[in-house]
């Protein structure tokens, strides 16, 4: 619970934050029956981005990394407005979009564990290549779907609370259930610390690589959906553009390691959480467009400096420094006052 | 599969991944040849350098990094900021070349310095500390401007057209030169220098190099300044092709630069690759678009998913030669 700390005070410092902007930014009402309020918003709108942090979470664990996100999150969105658009189901839509999704996640854990590419680059393939699917999918075009049901996904409600964070917490839930209640979380922590180690030891390395990895796209692919069913349209070029580097980020700022063997599921969720806030806090005190990537920079710096053990005892030390050079005599009648 | 056999017989096992690469470039070349008429020309390989000096040149940079076990995503933010610099300072004020490239070089170096100094003195991972450099400097870039700025300084179009004459017909730009300056340096850095042994040992294992004596902190500094320093020579190079500074320059040249070096056959776990092994890496990268170019009538989104499917290719070969030789 000490790793996470550090996270948990930066995501109350950036909410505290939000209070001298915007005094109402911890109200919470019911309107119409549902959910309102700038918490509520954080929540919802960071929905997909927690998702897609989930998956990475247990990919970043084995030791690899995965950039095919961003696409995948696109090609699940794009097909699944396309079969909608063309009077297919629901169900229908949504289950060819993740299954699609599945397949692709497979093929990136293929090219990994049984080719033996560097996962960088395995994953680089399907980045590339997925926003070309995904244009493909929409003929370059922007799909756009009426369709009340499919905008339940990522707009809906469902007693009150938006049902894109109750997605989530069910997601959170199983990975919570199946890697720490189950043993699966310490097989993957064990593929990470070392693949050949653990595949000696009898655990099927190759099995667990490649369904984290299945795994993450279709988080990223319900993401998708979510993100596309929002604004109930389905853009190829830029749905899930880059969000791979925000989820890297949360992970990371979550306290997992990139080099794998050890993962904090909380912490990425508390990651997600801070780059949406992050996000929020932007435009709720207004900060110029232009200048926003230069304040995201400047915090995720700050983040990692508060994180890092060793800038925390360096910069201690330095404040400690003078107590302990100035003469015995002075100090001596500091600690009795 | 004999030119292998023999290529393992008499050459170490660490240079096969170079082979191996240089040979399917070779094979990727004569496939086009044949494919494609007016294809198989010395001038084609030679506009692959010319369109590509800049990444060339980046490369080179983050194959230091890489080497020892770290990675730069910082690179193409650089590289757009240096465009935007030199632009900004030479339309506006109007300074001149010789102020301002060196000021954009210094500028670069700096940059990588500040990452490199972070990321040893407070033990965080390169990952981040370079993507926050990379927000930072794409966010300078839009602070600078949003728009793209013409640059039409003498000196830069001068240098932006001039040609190099070869032999029978054959030409270069200066840039190339610059960038084979850069590679060749480079290489004797690399290979020839204490501190380029103290970039594969850092990389190989940093404990061990720690425990030998080797400057780890030093040698980790400098490859991200020298990774800055190229990718601000990378963008001055971008502002010699393009005649422009713009905030959207360069945007995922990291991974093209990433994607080259690990093509070429580094480790991204440190220790191992070579810089002609990058250098094939960007050629390979170069011969994929001019293949695509060739093709002709490509919508965009088949051209990505071409880019796609050749880099798999290539690399599926690769990996399965390297393999196959190895046991």
């Amino acid at each position: 619970m000490r790793r996470l700390l550090w996270p948990v005070v930066v995501l109350v410092l950036l909410l505290a934050l939000n209070i001298f902007f915007t005094p109402s930014f911890f109200s919470i009402q019911v309107r119409d029956g549902h959910l309102y309020g700038s918490l509520i918003d954080i929540l919802r709108f960071g929905a997909p981005l927690i998702l897609v942090s989930l998956g990475m979470t247990l990919v970043i664990a084995t030791g690899g990394i995965d950039l095919s996100v961003g696409s995948v999150v696109a090609i699940s969105g794009a097909l699944a407005c396309l079969q909608i658009s063309q009077d297919a189901g629901l169900f229908t839509a949504v289950a060819t979009a993740l299954g699609l999704c599945l397949v692709l996640g497979a093929w990136n854990g293929l090219l990994v564990a049984t080719v033996g590419i560097q996962p960088i680059i395995a994953t680089l393939i399907l980045m590339v290549a997925g926003r070309g699917l995904a244009q493909l999918i929409t003929d370059g075009q922007i799909i756009t779907v009426n369709n009340p049901a499919y905008k339940v996904i990522g707009g809906g409600y469902w007693l009150t609370v938006p049902f894109g964070i109750l997605i989530v917490i069910a997601v959170l839930a199983i990975t919570a259930f199946l890697t720490r209640r189950l043993a699966l979380g310490m097989l993957i922590e064990s593929v990470g610390g070392n693949a050949e180690a653990s595949r000696l030891a009898g655990i099927r390395a190759r099995g667990i690589i490649i369904m984290v990895y299945a795994f993450a796209a279709l988080c990223a692919g319900v993401a998708g959906l979510m993100i596309s069913s929002n604004v109930s349209s389905a853009d190829g070029n830029n749905a899930g553009l880059w969000i791979e580097l925000d989820a890297i980020l949360a992970v990371v700022i979550g306290g997992t390691s990139l080099s794998g063997g050890r993962f904090s599921l909380s912490g990425t969720v508390l990651g997600a959480l801070i780059i949406q806030t992050l996000t929020t806090t932007i435009y709720s005190i207004g900060v110029p467009p232009e200048t926003t990537l230069l304040f995201k920079a400047l915090v995720v710096t700050a983040v990692c400096l508060i994180q890092s053990p060793t800038f925390r005892a360096k910069a201690f030390r330095r404040r400690g420094r003078p107590a302990s050079q100035s003469p015995a005599p002075e100090e001596k009648v500091r600690v009795t006052a | 599969m004999t030119a292998l056999t023999v290529g393992r017989t008499t050459l170490p096992a660490k240079y096969l991944p170079v082979l191996v690469t240089g040979c399917l470039f070779v094979a990727m070349f004569v496939a086009g040849g044949i494919r494609y008429e007016g294809f198989a020309s010395g001038q084609v390989i030679l506009n692959v350098f010319i369109d590509n000096a800049f990444l060339l040149v980046v490369a080179v940079g983050m194959t230091f990094v890489i080497l020892t076990g770290g990675i730069d995503l910082s690179v193409g933010s650089v590289v757009a900021l240096s465009t935007m610099i030199a632009a900004s300072l030479m339309e506006g004020p109007g300074w001149p070349p010789y102020v301002v490239v060196p000021l954009v070089l210094a500028i670069g170096s700096g940059l990588g310095l500040a990452m490199g100094w972070i990321i040893q003195a407070f033990d965080i991972q390169p990952f981040i500390v370079t993507l926050a450099g990379m927000f930072l400097a794409r966010g300078l870039c839009y602070t600078i401007g949003t728009d793209s700025i013409p640059i039409d300084d003498p000196t830069f179009t001068a240098f932006a057209q001039t040609r190099i004459d070869l032999f029978a017909d054959l030409w270069i730009s200066p840039s190339v030169v610059i960038a084979l300056v850069v590679v060749a340096v480079a290489a004797y850095v690399l290979h020839y220098t204490r501190f380029g042994r103290s970039v594969y040992a850092t990389g190989g294992s940093e404990q061990s190099a720690l425990l030998m004596g080797l400057p780890v902190a030093r040698t980790k500094i400098i490859v991200y300044t020298l990774s800055g320093f190229c990718s601000a020579l990378g963008g001055v190079l971008v502002s010699f092709y393009m005649l422009s500074g713009y905030g959207l320059h360069a945007v995922g040249m990291e991974l093209d630069a990433i994607a080259a070096v690990v093509i070429g056959g580094a480790l991204l776990t440190g220790g191992s690759g070579f810089l002609l092994g990058t250098v094939l890496g960007v050629l390979v990268l170069g011969l994929i678009q001019t293949i695509l170019t060739f093709e002709g009538t490509l919508s965009s989104w088949w051209t990505k998913i071409f880019i796609g499917l050749l880099l798999f290719v290539f690399i599926l070969f690769q990996r399965l030669f390297s393999a196959r030789s190895r046991r």
